[in-house]
């Protein structure tokens, strides 16, 4: 239902053969697509208005790299926007003061505070700390209950909260508790709320001046949509958060709520949830973020291996051969010694947007194993054969095979691999598959 | 100007219904009516600048970049008809309606045994919005079952059953971990030996994006179908008004494994508008049946386009 914002791009930069710099006019529908990328990701509307003119700024005037195309110039471009939007360091939990210290968890309903309470949980005492569960939720019924029970199973002691008490007595009292027990880390488990209850609101900030705690964090779901923007300023105003914690993030969410969350709040997010099981807590590194939110398969992380490796004057010959399908073995033996240079075959087939589920590419199956053989296959021929693979016939493949030490079915594989991948340069040189750039192919 | 129309609005809709759903929806629509008329503070015709804001103000209700263009292309087409900000309201207003009318009339019939399922991903409000349709039914004197089939979650049974009593139902549970399916295959037994009106099914959040979980619920369908040939009557799926685009994905994948008969939509008695019902009712054709305005047994209202359009702004 998203549709990638490369490959949109791409579409959009058809036009624009060749490098140059990036001109006002060139970038316009450009940007257009970035900004739709953006709020369909669910990034605020403003703050994505505020991101494309930044964008905008850093992208006008600059030189295309030799190696990218027009569109993946943008893309690069507007990764680092969104990073120096997002930081680029993870932030682990605030956690200094005279113990036992408090870690309150807060946010609306239903956003996953107290399974979120159970992973961290697990977390600290990975850590070496002690964890002590404390359930404030006095209204939902049974919440009391679900932590009880999460605590049980993970045997991470817990406060008996009853729904008769007072949550800021509960927290209050859970302190002296937790140092019976001989906890130093209190996980404060807040009932949902809404922003605009304000009843409820203060009752936070009554929790805060009783037990100061060390961090607050706010658990916000993935999927929120534009709304995260004003939730995120309410809980930040009234408490003063120290970060943040994205859940749900194992679905299909493009996360853009992190976006918006970041840029209202300045505070950072610091863990994502992905999955209900009580260790699915990863750290938030904000650098791998822009790449879902704007739909790019992990095309971001294949510009840089592809920068990194290489040579841009051979990438250019190369894409020449391309376009002409003048691709012979020979090319694609060395481009797979560039392959290996840069990553697995199969890692990079799945970077490539729209690639990873080509039923073509699918059916090469090239074994990271079987590249020594294949180098050395094409080795063994000679440099007519390797130039003109039509005429390699049955003799030649067992000598061939003999010559490398490979077997008869290595080679014939080889050959049929090759013959499959210039028919797909053929379709792509007529403009058939989408999502390949032709500068970025890694074959 | 426009506050003199909502008044008159106000009062010839003079329902409890309607004061209670504008309650819950004042905050949308004060923000909503505001910017508009602020939008025709300076310039009398529709011009470029003022479809942008109308724009900004859509988008910001999650209405969605496809179904904001849609609305907008519409708009923009009748502008030159349009001179204040009553009218463009209006029109906007009757656009939207069509969009959330663009639904086939709830399907089967009323008569004897109805049987609810209800689904949807976690924290949404599934078992809230159980306890309170559960609560309509008992107090029009319907003899309601409740079957509490998330199984998963820790206390979700527990938590049911006290909505249970608070609404009055009855309730069957088994134990943690046994398998909804059975759970489920006991309960519309006993909704048949019982007699009940109405049986109400609880189910586990699930994200739509888990194959095998998806495969759970579709036994889960499977085992009522086969016990009882028409039902489940109704396969509700519950959408929280918070969540932006990612609920056309939701109500999609649940309605790929299930056919989702309709949508409770909770959670309005927030900021969050849920606007992207407005293009899941278009694309998919699936009716909104409730509205969630508040955590209390009462805070479900029947969805009702017109009233929930006008509410809007
Ligand atoms: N403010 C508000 N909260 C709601 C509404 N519906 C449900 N909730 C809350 O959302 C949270 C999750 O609800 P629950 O029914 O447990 O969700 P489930 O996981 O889908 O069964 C609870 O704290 C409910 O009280 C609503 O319409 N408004
Ligand atoms: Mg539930």
């Amino acid at each position: 239902m998203f549709e990638d914002l490369s490959e949109k791009l791409k579409f959009v930069f058809k036009k624009l053969k060749g490098h140059g710099k990036l001109s006002e006019k060139n970038i316009e529908t450009g940007l257009k697509e970035v900004r739709m990328a953006l709020l369909e990701a669910d990034v605020h509307y403003k703050v994505a208005k505020k991101l494309v003119s930044d964008i905008k700024t850093r992208a006008l005037g600059q030189e295309v790299m030799a190696s990218l195309t027009p569109g993946q110039q943008v893309i690069k471009i507007v990764n680092e926007a969104l990073t120096a939007l997002m930081g680029s360091q993870h932030k682990g939990l605030q956690l200094s003061g005279t113990k036992p210290i408090s870690i309150m968890l807060v946010g609306l309903q239903g956003s996953g505070k107290t399974t979120t309470a159970g992973k961290l949980s697990v977390l600290l005492r990975k850590e070496g700390r002690k964890p002590y569960l404390v359930p404030a939720d006095v209204y939902r019924p049974a919440a009391i209950d679900q932590l009880r029970k999460l605590g049980e199973q993970l045997s991470v002691p817990i406060f008996p909260s009853n729904i008769e008490m007072d949550p800021v007595q509960i927290c209050r009292e859970a302190r002296t508790a937790a140092q019976h027990e001989g906890c130093d880390t209190l996980l404060l488990d807040t009932a949902g709320r809404l922003h605009v209850n304000e009843e409820l609101m203060g009752e936070l900030s009554r929790i805060k001046d009783a037990v100061k705690p060390s961090d607050i964090l706010l658990v916000a779901d993935a999927m929120t949509g534009q709304d995260a923007v004003n939730i995120a300023q309410s809980f930040d105003r009234a408490l003063d958060i120290g970060g943040v914690i994205l859940t749900k993030m194992d679905s299909d969410a493009r996360g853009g709520a992190a976006i918006s969350i970041r840029s209202i709040t300045n505070k950072p997010i610091k863990f994502i949830g992905v999955g209900e099981k009580l260790n699915a807590l990863e750290p938030f590194y904000p650098d791998r973020m822009s790449s879902r939110i704007l739909g790019m398969g992990d095309v971001l992380t294949m510009i840089e291996k592809a920068q990194e490796v290489v040579d841009e004057k051979a990438a250019a010959a190369l894409q020449k051969k391309l376009r002409k399908n003048q691709f012979t073995l020979e090319d694609f033996r060395d481009q797979m010694v560039q392959i290996r240079k840069m990553g697995s075959f199969s890692e990079l087939i799945n970077m490539i947007p729209g690639m990873g589920n080509n039923k073509h590419l699918k059916n090469l199956k090239v074994d990271e194993k079987e590249f020594v053989g294949i180098e050395a296959a094409i080795n063994s021929m000679t440099p007519q054969e390797r130039r003109q693979h039509t005429i390699i016939n049955g003799s030649r493949r067992k000598r061939i095979a003999n010559g490398s030490g490979t077997s008869l079915q290595d080679v014939n594989k080889l050959l049929k691999n090759y013959a499959q991948v210039m028919k797909i340069m053929k379709k792509i040189n007529k403009g058939g598959i989408h999502g390949i750039d032709r500068g970025m192919l890694p074959i | 100007m426009s506050l003199n129309w909502l008044k008159k609005k106000d009062e010839s809709a003079s329902t409890g219904i309607f004061k209670q759903l504008k309650k819950g929806l004042s905050k949308t629509r004060q923000i909503l009516s505001t910017d508009i008329d602020q939008l025709f503070a300076g310039s009398k015709k529709i011009d470029e600048g003022m479809l942008e804001e109308l724009e900004a103000l859509l988008i910001t209700s999650d209405i969605g970049v496809r179904t904001t263009m849609e609305l907008i292309e519409r708009i923009s087409i009748k502008s030159n008809q349009i001179s204040d900000a009553d009218e463009l309201k209006k029109e906007l207003k009757s656009e939207i309606k069509t969009f959330l009318m663009a639904n086939p009339p709830p399907g089967k019939n009323i008569e004897g045994l109805r049987v609810i399922m209800v689904v949807g991903v976690n924290g949404v409000g599934k078992t809230t919005t159980i306890g309170k349709i559960a609560a309509k039914y008992t107090a029009r004197g319907k003899k309601v079952l409740i079957v509490a089939a998330d199984t998963f979650r820790a206390a979700a049974t527990e938590q049911m059953m006290i909505w249970a009593e608070r609404a009055g139902a009855e309730i069957v549970v088994r134990k943690a971990k046994t398998d909804p399916a059975a759970v489920v295959y006991d309960g519309v037994e006993t909704a048949v030996s019982k007699k009940v009106d109405i049986v109400l099914i609880d189910t586990a959040g699930r994200l739509h994006t888990k194959i095998n979980l998806m495969e759970e619920l579709k036994k889960i369908n499977r085992t009522i179908s086969k016990k009882l040939t028409d039902a489940p009557q109704e396969i509700l799926l519950v959408l929280d008004a918070t969540t932006g685009q990612n609920a056309l994905s939701q109500a999609k994948l649940f309605n790929d494994a299930l056919g989702i008969t309709g949508i409770a939509l909770t959670k309005l008695d927030g900021t969050a508008k849920g606007g992207i019902v407005v293009g899941i009712c278009r694309t998919l054709q699936i009716p909104l049946r409730y509205i969630g305005i508040g955590e209390k047994i009462d805070d479900l209202q029947d969805f009702d386009p017109a009233l929930f359009t006008e509410a809007l702004f």
